[in-house]
């Protein structure tokens, strides 16, 4: 029979300010970024930013509840890799963000709809 | 200082099975930088939840990609039936590992041979998609399709194998060790294969780690990570480890997936092994499911994760998938620097790339 893991699995809702320093926190232990999801769910948008411990296999994610008019910082001057689930975000669902490394202004997916998930979506269903 | 120019790599190139444009920053032959695009093949599915509910949407998550197909449909589920808080009958468990298993050797597979053809080894290239049909044929007498065979439901699967189909897979899978082995010895003993992987495109543990690597790709680092160590379907059951390999180059990721292939076989005889013999398949559900969850699933090219909105409507508010391409390109772009312009393809190739699970 194999050993199996039952991590700590943690979902933490902080505020936008507090995000580069829980990303700093989390790099400087160890954490490697497994994911950034965004979603548009009752005219705000929920971001996701999870990390995991490959050795414990521990999973902590931090969710952003913004406005949509809100902008919120890069993280990928801390996680480089972070660069294309933030071009992501910003494409697909028109998140404001400032200060990507290397932003594909929204020409990452290369769709001509602008923000397909985001908040125009809702609009044009109602 | 040698004079810089940026060349222009694929969508379209002979080495690509998928479409992926890399602009290459290089001084004469070397790379000194690459940056990439992708958008060719974006296709939102994840858009759909608005159209489909959750229980069609596992349709749409086996369509995500031809190759992880089963994969696909049986992280979705895993991540309903956590929202919903049920336990699938333990039958169906070791019948999505034993699916599973088989997909995570034709990918692997399909793989070796697309290498191959990379280095210009056509004969090795021809044999390790023979030994591949097998498993697609195994796929096919059990569950009606080669590649993309929707058994999958919320709360378990659709459809059994009865035991002279396991029978019949143990014996095939006698066939493919044998010949496998034949195989392996090429890629890994012959002074041509070797010339052309060892010490290239070196990706170290740190940088694999830092760059978020998945999968075998981020395994042949050194960073020893399976997600079916969560246990998920019938992992608990099955005894094994994580296939590591320290050197981060090509061909530590070509040992790695070999040693994956080997390990995926013993995973195969051991979940035959110990399939309860029982009727139920699937729990019934009822209602809609309320809540949300990460899935962490290995598949054959490493950690996908499944996120699963729900509001307990029967259409799911938000499903997203991060697909391990998605997680290996960065480590993709640092490891194509200082490499040579004719070593491209095939170090695009060793990260296995799957262009249309990542644009989903």
């Amino acid at each position: 029979m194999a050993e199996v893991i039952h991590p700590e699995e943690i979902l933490e809702e902080i505020e936008a300010s507090a995000l580069l320093t829980k990303v700093m926190e989390k790099k400087k232990d160890g954490y490697r970024l497994s994911q950034i999801c965004a979603a548009y769910i009752d005219e705000k948008y929920e971001l996701s930013y999870s990390f995991a411990d490959d050795e414990t296999y521990q999973y902590v994610t931090y969710r952003l509840v913004i406005d949509t008019d809100v902008e919120i910082p890069s993280i990928t001057e801390i996680i480089p890799q972070a660069l294309f689930y933030e071009n992501e975000m910003k494409e697909l669902f028109g998140v404001k963000i400032k200060m990507i490394s290397l932003d594909y202004e929204n020409r990452l997916y290369r769709i001509r709809q602008e923000a397909p998930l985001g908040p125009k979506k809702a609009e044009k269903a109602e | 200082m040698a004079k810089r120019s940026v060349i222009p790599y694929g969508p379209q190139h002979p080495v690509l099975p998928e479409p992926i444009h890399l602009d290459l920053v290089v001084e004469d032959e070397k790379v000194v930088e690459a940056i990439p695009s992708i958008g060719f093949i974006h296709r939102g599915l994840e858009s759909l939840v608005d159209k489909r509910d959750f229980n069609q949407m596992t349709y749409v998550a086996e369509r995500t990609c031809g190759i992880c197909s089963f994969q696909h449909g049986m992280g979705y589920c895993e991540a309903v039936e956590h929202i919903f808080g049920i336990e699938i009958p333990e039958r169906a468990k070791f019948l999505r590992t034993i699916w599973a298993e088989l997909g995570r050797m034709h990918s692997h597979l399909l793989w070796l041979g697309l290498l191959a053809d990379g280095f210009g080894f056509e004969n090795l290239f021809y044999q390790c998609w023979r030994i591949r049909e097998k498993i697609l044929d195994m796929q096919e007498m059990t569950s009606g399709g080669r590649l993309i065979f929707s058994v999958n439901t919320v709360g378990g699967v659709i459809k059994d194998i009865p035991a002279d189909m396991l029978r019949t897979i143990l014996s095939t899978i006698d066939d493919v060790e044998a010949e496998l082995k034949v195989v392996q010895r090429t890629f890994l003993d012959d002074y041509t294969v070797q010339s052309r992987l060892k010490g290239v495109g070196v990706l170290t543990k740190e940088q694999a780690h830092d760059l978020g690597c998945a999968g075998p790709f981020g395994r042949a680092s050194g960073i020893n990570t399976d997600m079916r160590k969560l246990g998920y379907a019938a992992y608990p059951h099955i005894d094994f480890e994580p296939i590591i390999s320290n050197d981060g180059d090509s061909y530590a990721r070509c040992e790695c997936r070999i040693g994956e292939l080997f390990q995926s076989m013993d995973i195969l005889r051991q979940a035959i092994a110990k399939i309860p013999n029982e009727t139920d398949l699937a729990t019934p559900v009822k209602g809609n499911p309320n809540g949300e969850y990460f899935m962490r699933v290995e598949q054959p090219r490493g950690e996908a994760i499944y996120y699963v909105k729900a509001n307990g409507k029967p259409y799911v508010e938000r499903f997203r998938i991060r697909t391990p391409t998605f997680a290996n390109l960065p480590g993709l772009c640092e490891m194509l620097k200082n490499t040579e312009l004719a070593d491209i393809g095939l170090l695009v190739l060793t990260i296995d790339p799957c262009i249309s699970c990542t644009e989903r």
